[in-house]
């Protein structure tokens, strides 16, 4: 298995720590001139997606982790598992759950996410960070409300809730930002 | 047409231009001479956690391209010249450590080093602090500790002399420092280093100037070992908002112990699996020859103080082009 040695540790190495695929947000090099050197290292467990701190004496090694991130298009839930698939060598994968929990409720069939593949199967999903929905179901608001200057919840047609303005109407669909979970306009 | 990114960096510039102009004069008021010593030489520093850059030079009549190393610090050409009788002298300008890189290191950077004969090392701490708050021009409180009483009242180890490699893991988790991957649980000297880097350093020169002295006479380097106490050595670091910006020492003077203790660090070397260096036969023929004068020498991070001064986050914003510029 390949190995990085400290010396190799930059923002976004991809290492294993106790068998679970990591990757390196911050390296620090604490050097005292007189004494050994060492690495404050953050990083975040691409599993959990939880961030944590070590620091490795210089000269330590980690194993490399088998981690890629590739653009793959979703496809269609089954009830248990996500499946993508690679549009150009049609290659099919299958997520778990916990790989989309975050994100199901921004998959649409046939958008292309970003997919992080720990040997080979799917850790985390992306999707694209504007996507169109169309709104299922929503309060009435008022008519010729157009100011924007309070808010209501809507659901969409993925089943996510997000803040519309009062004239946004059932059947309307709208352009939503994935990452912030937010409004971002009507879709024309 | 200068823009306003031009203009800031003309005035960080100029700032660093009267720096350097500031801490010369400060040593010229005192008689204290410049000296450039080459950055070139034969011999490197065989200290275990140095890296001495090193390229080939074409000297002529000689076939062979020759190796030399770049200076870690000015130390060694400026001992001889002690030896010579130069008087006081400092040096002002780059040197070179491989693989450092961090907000606080480049790989190559600026140091002060200067050296004061006859000074004893309260005399020197008190020359160093009077240069750091004329630099720095603020109300800074000046605190001097003991190694042995900055364990005591930062780390709460009661004696740094008997504690043992699990006291100071039990600190390390005390103060809830992240693990630490690759220590063998029973070196004590990591251990005691750990507990210095992460739970004390951070802590020293809070709105002071923190002097640390008397380190353990393990860690001597090139300190004189002190005649009242066996246990430690005559040298000293200064700290400021957590960040060391001086080591100096009274200076070791006898040749033989400069022998053993290089012989020491090549044997060091050999149990790490690094290279062996050739030695400065140069110094320490001086040194036989011509003893060093009685003298007390410190070396001063000048991007460090810099940075401090214009409270800069990485010593980079304060330098023309780091090393990825470079």
């Amino acid at each position: 298995m390949a190995t990085y040695s400290t010396t190799e540790f930059k923002g976004g190495l991809k290492f294993l720590m106790d068998g679970q695929p990591c990757s390196i947000v911050e390296n620090t090099q604490v050097s005292p001139g007189k004494g050994q050197a060492f690495n404050r290292v953050k990083y975040r467990n691409l599993m959990t997606g939880k961030v944590l701190e070590k620091t490795f004496k210089s000269g330590e090694k980690v194993d490399a982790a088998d981690v890629v991130e590739t653009d793959l298009q979703y496809l269609y839930n089954d009830g248990e598992f996500w499946h993508f698939m690679d549009e150009s060598s049609f290659e099919q994968y299958q997520a778990a759950e916990s790989a989309v929990s975050e994100v199901s409720k921004w998959l649409i069939e046939q958008d292309v996410c970003t997919v992080t593949l720990f040997n080979g199967q799917p850790i985390a999903v992306v999707p694209p960070k504007q996507i169109t929905l169309e709104v299922t179901d929503t309060d009435p608001g008022l008519k010729g409300d157009t100011a924007g200057t309070g808010g209501k919840p809507a659901t969409l047609s993925t089943g996510a809730v997000v803040q519309v303005p009062l004239f946004v109407q059932i059947g309307e669909k709208v352009i939503v930002n994935t990452e912030k979970g937010e409004y971002v306009s009507r879709a024309k | 047409m200068l823009n306003s990114h031009m203009l800031n960096r003309r005035n960080i510039l100029q700032k660093r231009s009267n720096l350097l102009k500031q801490v010369r004069a400060f040593f010229y008021a005192r008689s204290v001479i410049e000296v450039d010593t080459p950055i070139l030489s034969k011999a490197a520093t065989p200290d275990v956690h140095l890296e001495s850059l090193s390229t080939k030079v074409q000297v002529p009549g000689l076939k062979e391209h020759q190796h030399y190393y770049l200076h870690t610090s000015p130390e060694y050409p400026m001992k001889r010249l002690l030896c010579e009788g130069s008087g006081d002298i400092f040096y002002l300008g780059k040197v070179f450590r491989d693989g450092d890189l961090s907000p606080r290191h480049q790989i190559e950077f600026s140091m002060l080093e200067w050296y004061r004969i006859g000074f004893s090392m309260q005399d020197l701490i008190d020359e160093v602090v009077e240069l750091i708050q004329d630099v720095l021009q603020k109300p800074l409180r000046v605190e001097k500790l003991s190694y042995q009483q900055v364990f005591e009242k930062y780390a709460h180890i009661d004696d740094v002399f008997t504690a043992n490699s699990q006291d100071y893991q039990a600190c390390l988790s005390d103060n809830h420092v992240p693990e630490i991957v690759g220590v063998d649980s029973n070196d004590k000297d990591l251990w005691e280093q750990l507990v210095l880097t992460e739970v004390i350093e951070p802590q020293l020169g809070k709105n002071a100037i923190t002097v640390m002295y008397y380190y353990p006479a393990k860690d001597a380097a090139l300190a004189q070992i002190s005649q009242d106490n066996p246990l430690v050595a005559e040298r000293f670091e200064v700290f400021v908002n957590g960040m060391e910006l001086a080591n100096g020492y009274h200076e070791l003077a006898d040749a033989d112990v400069y022998q053993s203790r290089f012989e020491e660090s090549l044997l060091n070397r050999k149990q790490h699996d690094l290279p062996q260096l050739p030695l400065d036969e140069n110094l320490l023929n001086t040194l036989a020859e011509k003893p060093l004068p009685d003298c007390c020498g410190v070396a001063l991070g000048f991007d460090r103080l810099f940075l401090l001064q214009q409270e800069f986050e990485n010593i980079q914003q304060g330098i023309t082009f780091g090393i990825d510029q470079a």
